[in-house]
């Protein structure tokens, strides 16, 4: 399969970011030093093109029906300007993806997936649209860049009249941005550092960028590659759908159980309740590293004795914590904060212990 | 990117060097180290061991990534760089001098002659 390019791909080679594939594009996975520009997040202010990700519209009268048939969470929440965090189930306890639901309005919703799954996710929730929603995919038409850290709002505020100070956590708005009309402007991100997403059609993307970096630059805004965004998302337990949330791993498992709402009939309800209320045999937990060493996807977990009782899902360095952190499925015995495990790094078992998520608190 | 001439280098970007004393003292390359990104631990098990040519002696990790660390001749592993201990960023920003990883005693000094010379490494990576 060949690699897309996002539309600024030519300005990230320009700016001698390192390019990798990712998700079937080419991405940009740092640009200067991948601790710098998660740094640059928790402290000030940086921009990721994430333009990869998928955006499908879903518009008529039945699209609020076939979202609360295919995802978990209650759309029937949300409001005009409302996000919501959600997931798809598959009909075999599995996840198809995890997502964004966007209210346009009460008959027009914009769905946010992982470029991965696009489509995937495309051909499942066409597979249950009984015909009357019109389903659009936007993705190839579409730049996504997020603008994250504390100093987003002061950084963004010259190029629109949206007041981005007050807005809601989990809110939008379409709106005017730096000369761009029916810009979506929402109060959402990846990183636990506070800031905004910004999606914005191809055409007047670059020149979004630009605007975004030179009114960004009395704040020190840098271009922050993906690199940066793993650890960043990692330090606050964020889940990574193909490491820490499959096709094959149950939600509630997972944690996801805070946005699977039996308020609605949706697919695979009825197993999610039964598995809510009985128990789940394995949890996914964080835990940090006491002994030095740094945990990665696919390392065994297990206890004193050396019994595996798990695996590593996400792992890295944290570079606000300086040590390593890590998701990762155990069995539900060891999954109390407090407990310890044992990492197999490179076959030595290294002492780490269960903590409760995010690993950086804000 | 900088190849000393006085080193000698391998195709899985060490470089090593004899020292006045006969030891020898192993890094990675600034090319391997540009590669790697920010570089958070060093990971060296093997101290007092005898390794052949092409062992791998520990690992490097970055942010991202880990890889093995190969010995680019045969000998025993004496140290490694206590320094890196503590800072691994000296790998990155001084990948020839304070950000050495090992010291190794070799079976027989003449082995560096089959490594490659600093041009020939230049070549292999393109630079």
């Amino acid at each position: 399969m060949s690699l897309k390019q996002v539309p600024l791909h030519h300005v990230h080679q320009q700016s001698g970011a390192k390019i990798v594939p990712f998700a079937g594009f080419e991405m940009p996975v740092r640009y200067t030093s991948d601790l710098d520009e998660h740094n640059t997040v928790r402290n000030a202010v940086g921009i990721f093109d994430v333009s990869h990700m998928g955006e499908f519209i879903l518009k008529g009268e039945g699209a609020l029906e076939l979202i609360q048939r295919v995802s978990a969470n209650d759309a029937s929440t949300l409001y005009d300007g409302k996000v919501q965090y959600s997931y798809l189930p598959n009909d075999q306890g599995g996840i198809v993806d995890d997502l964004l639901v966007y209210r346009i309005s009460a008959v027009e919703y914009m769905l946010v997936v992982n470029a991965s799954n696009i489509e995937k996710d495309w051909n499942w929730i066409s597979r249950h649209n009984t015909g009357q929603v019109d389903m659009v995919n936007i993705s190839d038409g579409m730049c996504l860049f997020a603008v994250q850290g504390p100093l987003a709002a002061k950084a963004l505020e010259s190029l629109t009249p949206a007041k981005l100070d007050s807005m809601g956590y989990y809110t939008f708005e379409k709106t005017d941005f730096a000369g761009a009309a029916n810009v979506i402007v929402s109060a959402t991100g990846y990183t636990g550092a506070g800031g905004f997403e910004i999606y914005v059609a191809n055409e007047q993307a670059e020149g979004v960028w630009q605007a975004i970096l030179e009114a960004g630059k009395p704040y020190g805004i840098k271009p922050i590659g993906l690199g940066a965004r793993d650890t960043l998302r990692l330090e606050m337990g964020f889940n990574l759908y193909g490491n820490d949330i499959t096709d094959e791993t149950s939600p509630i498992e997972a944690g996801l159980g805070w946005v699977t709402k039996f308020t609605h009939d949706f697919i695979g309800a009825d197993r999610f309740k039964q598995q809510k209320e009985q128990g789940v045999s394995r949890k996914l937990v964080g835990f940090e590293m006491i002994d030095r060493g740094i945990p990665r996807s696919h390392y065994a977990l297990s206890d004193a004795d050396g019994n595996v009782i798990g695996e590593v899902t996400s792992g890295t360095q944290s570079p606000t914590l300086g040590k390593g952190i890590g998701l990762g499925y155990v069995s539900t015995a060891f999954s109390k904060p407090g407990t310890d495990l044992f990492v197999n790094v490179r076959d030595r078992l290294l002492k780490a212990q269960v903590v409760k998520l995010p690993f950086v608190k804000k | 990117m900088n190849f000393p001439a006085e080193l000698s280098y391998t195709q899985d970007h060490e470089w090593i060097r004899i020292e006045e004393d006969g030891t020898a003292v192993v890094g990675i390359t600034d090319f391997a180290q540009q590669e790697l990104g920010d570089i958070v631990f060093i990971d060296v098990t093997t101290v007092g061991e005898s390794l052949g040519k092409g062992d791998v002696f520990g690992s490097v990790e970055a942010v991202k990534t880990v890889n093995d660390l190969f010995l680019p001749i045969e000998g025993e592993v004496l140290e490694i760089n206590a320094e890196i201990e503590k800072s691994p960023e000296l790998v990155n920003s001084d990948p020839y001098g304070r950000g050495w990883l090992i010291r190794v005693k070799p079976a027989d000094a003449s082995q560096t002659d089959d490594l490659l010379t600093a041009d020939a490494y230049k070549e292999l990576v393109g630079a």
